[in-house]
């Protein structure tokens, strides 16, 4: 249609400044795609946690243990359906620069509360029966070529010594966001070694991991658990698996407030852009416009021209930015894992990328198209004849 | 000739407000154009020709009086109703042309039927004809820039007459070419006067042009007078 080859010739008529918008545009998504794919990734932890959950630790601070002994009478509480002992492990492979998360887990239990960690019925058996067996997951498994079966020694920090254990298993994530760079191990094979070597430490845990059946009683089954313990000599703090991830992202808050303000000041810097794009091509084109009015063409007819030519070059730099997007965060994930184990651009990301795409080239146009619209003609041509 | 005028204009006035200052324009001026005429407007520099002419095309507001055309007051008329007024009964002509120049010329000449009822084919068709009638079969394909002055120009008139209108307005429309592109251009606008019966109502300061009309009014400090 006439119309629409006009919008397009009209949109590209400056070939240079609309280029120049389009990759603006598109730069500036990828961006703020880029950014909130980060801010994805150091939440991971905190959106993969489950309402079904809870943690409790010592009330004093996470490093202090808790008596393993607390697991029969936190099992005992009305609306518990699982408990499970868990430690941060420590563990080193080699080199500190190896870092990967460990924990050492009461392994069949554990795996009733993270179904999200999916294993083969053949694997988890084989891992469950080995003391010195451990599970990891498939990114770690790539990222030093381990298969089941290979034997792996830890250098433990926490718990002194060298640790060897064998691969029994290997998990994949159910849900894009879990994270798939853990190794764990058996928290009994951990503490049978402690009973001989430092019999203070054996009998004691981190924290316990707890499954509930109604995830709207959370907040009165933490109280319950850690009435059982208050005015013993180590009381517990409980609270949900979510709040406890949030405990560990908290303390950069700042940064994260940062990143999340500057990739909107990203977007405000190339809607000022793409406005100036807009202003300048309609007062270049004014006396045209005058034209189309005095042919008849009514004013509204002549704003929405406008705006669909603004829409034009903004979705065009945000097709772009959908398709860059992916590509860049792809490279990242492969030079990043082990930073962020859960690097993806979520749907949401995906999604904004467009709206924003939308949300630019109609503000961008917005007052520009007002004034071609309610264009005077007479004085328009006043201005060029 | 007794014929029912086209066109009756009433006591017309028109001033312009600059700061302070109030520039009277046009003052109580009246008089008819007859169905068929080819009015020349002549007068000074700043006389007001331009601004009595936007009036009549319903491109510019008046401040008093009236403008009657084929029975409408067309100065009661709203913005949107004027613009599909002008859509039916008005074909301009500027001395600048005026083309949209990402266009090619037959696309030029199209652009006003956008606003009918006519299909793709019937558009370009009545298209190609106004073309043809302005002496540019062959160049359909060309963009403004790639035409001369007078050829332009004829494009414009193509663009003018392809939606049938009953007036024909044009400003200065030989003001920017040479003298004989200007003489092809006052015969073209004859022809359509006198063969297809357009009501031509031009402006211009341009003796030899205004020869071609059938009658000269002139508009000298706001008033009109026919010229001898
Ligand atoms: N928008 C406007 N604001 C102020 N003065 C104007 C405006 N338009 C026209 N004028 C003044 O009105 C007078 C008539 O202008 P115009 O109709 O263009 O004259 P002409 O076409 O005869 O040269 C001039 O003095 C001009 O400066
Ligand atoms: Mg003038």
């Amino acid at each position: 249609m006439l119309l629409l080859r006009l919008i397009f010739k009209n949109a590209f008529r400056h070939r240079l400044r609309s280029m120049l918008t389009i990759v603006g545009v598109a730069i500036a998504l990828t961006a703020f795609g880029l950014m909130r794919t980060v801010l994805d990734a150091w939440n991971a932890g905190v959106s993969a946690s489950s309402a079904n959950r809870l943690v409790t630790r010592n009330a004093v601070s996470l490093t202090q243990p808790l008596p393993y002994a607390y697991r029969g009478r936190i099992r005992q509480v009305t609306g518990v359906d699982i408990v499970a002992a868990g430690n941060w492990f420590g563990g080193i492979y080699l080199d500190e620069k190896n870092f990967f998360a460990n924990f050492a887990v009461e392994a069949e239990d554990f795996f009733r509360l993270y179904p999200e960690l999916v294993v083969t019925p053949a694997e988890q058996k084989a891992f469950l029966t080995d003391r010195k067996g451990a599970v990891i997951g498939r990114k770690l498994a790539d990222r030093f070529h381990w298969r089941v079966g290979d034997t792996v020694t830890l250098r433990g920090t926490i718990f002194p010594g060298q640790w060897p254990m064998t691969i029994r298993a290997i998990y994949k994530g159910a849900r894009p966001d879990t994270d798939e760079t853990v190794l764990y191990l058996h928290w009994s094979y951990v503490d049978e070694v402690m009973k001989k070597t430092t019999p203070r430490r054996a009998g004691q845990t981190g924290f316990f991991m707890i499954g509930i059946g109604d995830a709207t009683k959370a907040a009165e089954i933490s109280k319950d658990i850690d009435a059982l313990f208050r005015n013993s000599q180590a009381e517990t703090l409980t609270e949900t698996e979510k709040a406890f991830q949030m405990g560990f992202v908290s303390m950069s808050e700042a940064i994260l407030m940062a990143i999340t303000v500057v990739s909107y000041v990203v977007i405000g810097i190339i809607l000022a852009v793409a406005a100036n794009t807009m202003a300048m091509s309609a007062r270049e084109r004014l006396g045209e416009f005058a034209v189309l009015k005095t042919l008849g063409f009514p004013g509204p007819t002549l704003g929405l021209m406008l705006l669909a030519e603004s829409l034009l070059l903004s979705l065009s730099g945000a097709a772009l930015a959908m398709g860059l997007l992916p590509a860049i965060t792809d490279a990242f994930t492969k030079n990043l894992a082990q930073y962020f184990p859960i690097f993806f651009v979520s749907r949401e990301t995906m999604l904004l990328l467009p709206a924003f795409g939308v949300a630019v080239g109609v503000l961008a146009a917005a007052a520009p198209a007002v004034r071609v619209g309610t264009v005077r003609i007479a004085a328009a041509f006043r201005r060029i004849g | 000739m007794t014929q029912q005028p086209l066109i009756e204009i009433a006591h017309l006035s028109k001033s312009y407000r600059r700061g302070d200052q109030v520039i009277p324009v046009l003052s109580d001026i009246t008089f008819d154009i007859a169905t068929g005429e080819f009015l020349a407007l002549i007068g000074p520099s700043g006389s007001g020709k331009s601004t009595l002419l936007n009036c009549i095309a319903g491109i510019d507001a008046v401040d008093a009086g009236t403008i009657t055309i084929g029975g409408t007051d067309i100065t009661t008329l709203s913005e949107g109703e004027l613009a599909a007024w002008r859509s039916r009964h008005v074909g301009f002509v500027f001395q600048f042309y005026n083309l949209i120049p990402v266009l090619t010329a037959l696309e030029n000449v199209e652009l006003p039927l956008l606003l009918t009822s006519l299909s793709a084919r019937a558009r370009q068709e009545h298209a190609l004809a106004a073309l043809t009638a302005v002496g540019l079969p062959d160049r359909t394909d060309h963009k403004p820039a790639q035409l001369s002055g007078g050829q332009q120009q004829r494009v414009a008139i193509a663009r003018a007459i392809v939606t049938d209108p009953d007036i024909i307005v044009a400003d200065e429309p030989t003001g920017d070419l040479d003298r004989h592109s200007a003489a092809d251009i006052m015969a073209l606008l004859r022809r359509l006067n006198q063969e297809l019966n357009k009501t031509i109502v031009m402006v211009t300061h341009d003796h030899r042009a205004a020869e071609a009309a059938h009658l000269v009014r002139e508009l000298d400090k706001g008033e009109l007078r026919v010229a001898p």
